[in-house]
């Protein structure tokens, strides 16, 4: 069958950025008796701030989508990949119906279930198994409809102990899975996923995948999913499109895709630091350095094998950390692992105060001519994410040489020369 | 290609249709809405102490603090009704109308976190509240009956009689004001956050011009002057009617009472209107 399930037309969407007034009646009286009855200055003009209305009403204006057209098939799983910013959450926001667009129309058939950015719509203050009822019937399930898929659901998430506890005291990884599991157990003809799962561990995540698949596959349902991990989109989708500053840029085959946003969006220089990412709030970091440069594009050159990670910060509590190297190609699959934590169980523990993690990974010598790109995770394996620097590193090795000084490509040799 | 007959099952554009109330598909959600009344009952009795014995401790001492105060110091006369009945009644009535209008007017504050997140009809949630606080009045008004029995049996001059009957009428008129009232002022709020307080004090105001403390026969004698302004308010015959019916006292006009249904009606569909479009644009300006 190729019925289509979902049809966008033309769709725009535009912001406006900050409000027209101040946002409160007392402000904008104020604003209105400073202005013209005592003819001085906007009160709230910010410092710098030119009060030019020709400038404004250009700038105040952000396109987030901009003539969109695009027909998802019955039974189809797009995947929507594109940079922070390019409009994927609004595409499916607009979809979810909880914002409007400016222009254009989206004709679609049967329900939908949305599982939008963090948050899923809960009622903090209700339990588990009161927001699975108010959650399944704000996706158009009645009552009987929820308890016959209720058991199912709490299994799926892994809440059993805790559904009739208020859902404000889930961790947020408790409250994905949960979001996850009512939307993709109601049986909607359409499903809607925004990246939340990059909230779940990576079991979750397997299982997400593997249920979403289930509805598209055995069931028919089509499925709409926004993911940074291109693996996962990969995996999952038949076919996807890349987002670009609110247009479409390609769609097509999945492959054709990521290979195209890959391509697009190598690491561009900088210093490793600025894709640093805190998950706990007890560590601020300073430095991070690979064999003593900051810069998040190293080489490695044919008879060096070294790499040495030196990271600087300070902890407000006493922490045990290891560090978690995941070496990726340039289609973001996995092709290596440095983690001693896992391996020997070497795993420091680090004193309140000033803290400094240094660590030498010794490359195999015979590495081919490759590009990687690295994720440095600091962790307590199995346990917690402290920090990372996710998509940091462009490694190029220059690989080892033949008997001329002859290269081997990686993609004609693979990851090694075996001896 | 058969697509061009093709039915969807639903259309998103810009802008809803200029006339759609979507009262269809508030229906459609009925299910929800139960949930939300529930929810709101319940979220009260786990918030209070005395759970729902404070449905009862609340009319009870504003009506001793009235009859002291505008009984007592004002001598502010009853029509002849005792005055813990007078005072309870207008008492129940009154609150249940300021209270529905000022939690509707919330609205889209309050449920920020859910509306960006999920679809349904947000007129919803408006609706939940003044179901539920429906619940409370009905509720409050068994401490009415109580005391009414109490002053039945020892023999005060009060009769019920077969304009008691119009009861549903006063709870369609204090409800849909509420309700009506409330989605306006919650539509303009998300321009103004501060509109709320403004909202608590016209409120506080409002009730001295309605027949809560009084009754209508005072103004008549003393103030004929401010009369209009009183009869314009289309809560002086919901009081009074009920006044009537249950008491036997004050007065009861057809026109009064006409006036307040078509003025609810008015506010209603001005209010659904106003929502309806509000509720399209709003997640945009949090
Ligand atoms: N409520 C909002 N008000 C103003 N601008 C917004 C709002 N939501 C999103 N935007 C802007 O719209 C653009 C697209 O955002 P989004 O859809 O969240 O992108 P993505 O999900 O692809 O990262 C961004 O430039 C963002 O700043
Ligand atoms: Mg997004």
């Amino acid at each position: 069958m190729s019925d289509t399930a979902i049809k966008f037309e033309n769709i725009s969407k535009q912001y406006r950025l900050g409000t027209i007034g101040t946002g409160t009646l007392s402000h904008d009286l104020n604003r209105w008796w400073t202005i013209n009855v005592r003819g001085k200055e906007d009160p709230y003009l910010k410092v710098g701030q030119v009060n030019d209305r020709e400038a404004k009403s250009t700038s105040d204006y952000v396109w987030a989508l901009q003539d969109i057209d695009l027909e998802v098939k019955q039974g189809e799983v797009l995947g929507i990949i594109g940079n922070n910013g390019a409009g994927k959450s609004t595409l499916l926001k607009i979809l979810s119906r909880v914002t409007n667009p400016s222009t254009g129309r989206i004709l679609a058939h049967g329900r939908i279930a949305s599982l939008l950015e963090v948050g899923t719509g809960f009622h903090p203050e209700l339990t588990g198994r009161e927001n699975i009822y108010m959650n399944g019937s704000i996706m158009g399930m009645t009552k009987t409809e929820i308890t016959s898929k209720f058991d199912e659901i709490v299994e799926f998430a892994g809440v059993e102990k805790y559904i009739d506890t208020p859902v404000k005291r889930y961790s947020s990884g408790m409250t994905v899975r949960l979001g996850f599991a009512i939307a993709a157990h109601m049986e909607p003809e359409i499903l809607v996923v925004d990246e939340v799962l990059a909230v779940g561990d990576a079991e979750f995540q397997k299982k997400a995948i593997g249920k979403m698949q289930d509805v598209s596959n055995y069931q028919g349902r089509t499925v709409l999913f926004v993911s940074h991990n291109m693996g996962a989109i990969e995996q999952l989708c038949s076919r996807a499109i890349s987002l670009d500053k609110g247009k479409i840029n390609l769609s097509g085959t999945t492959n054709e895709v990521i290979n195209h946003y890959l391509k697009n969006n190598s690491i561009v220089e900088g210093k490793i630091i600025d894709s640093l990412k805190i998950h706990n709030h007890q560590i601020s970091i300073e430095s991070i350095t690979i064999n003593q440069s900051p810069n998040n594009i190293i080489v490695i050159n044919p008879h060096e094998n070294r790499l040495t990670i030196n990271i600087k910060g300070y902890l407000s509590e006493g922490k045990k950390m290891s560090l978690e190297i995941r070496f990726y190609d340039q289609l973001e699959h996995l092709q290596m692992l440095f983690s001693p934590g896992h391996l020997y169980e070497n795993i420091k523990f680090f004193e309140k105060g000033q803290f400094e993690i240094s660590e030498t990974i010794v490359l195999p010598d015979s590495l081919t001519k490759n590009e990687f790109k690295l994720t440095i995770d600091v962790t307590r394996p199995n346990i917690e994410k402290l920090f990372s620097f996710r998509n940091s590193v462009k490694l190029i090795c220059k690989g080892i040489q033949g008997y001329s000084g002859l290269e081997f490509p990686a993609s004609n040799c693979g990851l090694l020369m075996l001896r | 290609m058969s697509d061009i007959n093709k039915e969807w099952d639903f259309i998103i554009e810009p802008k809803g249709s200029m006339f759609n109330l979507n009262l269809k598909e508030v229906w459609h959600y009925k299910d929800l809405l139960e949930m939300y009344i529930k929810r709101d009952i319940v979220t009260f009795y786990k918030q209070t102490l005395l759970g729902p014995l404070w449905f009862f401790i609340q009319p009870f001492f504003t009506t001793i603090v009235f009859m002291f105060v505008f009984g007592g110091l004002a001598g502010i006369p009853t029509d002849g009704i005792p005055q813990p009945l007078f005072y309870l009644s207008g008492i129940c009535l009154w609150n249940y109308f300021s209270e529905s209008l000022i939690k509707t007017s919330d609205t889209f504050y309050t449920n920020q976190a859910v509306f960006g997140k999920v679809y349904f009809p947000r007129l919803i949630v408006p609706l939940s509240v003044t179901i539920s606080g429906l619940l409370k009045m009905l509720i409050q008004l068994f401490l009415f009956a109580g005391v009414y029995i109490y002053f039945l049996s020892k023999g005060a001059s009060i009769e019920i009689n077969r304009y008691a009957f119009l009861f549903p009428v006063l709870i369609f008129i204090l409800a849909g004001l509420g309700l009506g009232f409330g989605i306006i002022i919650s539509s303009m709020t998300t321009k103004y956050r501060d509109l709320k307080f403004l909202v608590a004090f016209a409120i506080q105001l409002w009730m001295y011009f309605t027949p809560v403390i009084y009754p209508l026969s005072v103004m008549e004698g003393n103030y004929k002057k401010y009369m209009w302004l009183i009869q314009a308010n289309p809560l002086t015959a919901v009081l009074e009617t009920f006044k009537y019916g249950f008491l036997g006292r004050g007065s009861f006009s057809w026109f009064a009472l006409g006036y307040s249904v078509i003025f609810t009606f008015f506010i209603l569909l001005l209010g659904t209107w106003i929502f309806n479009r509000v509720e399209r644009s709003f997640m945009d300006v949090v």
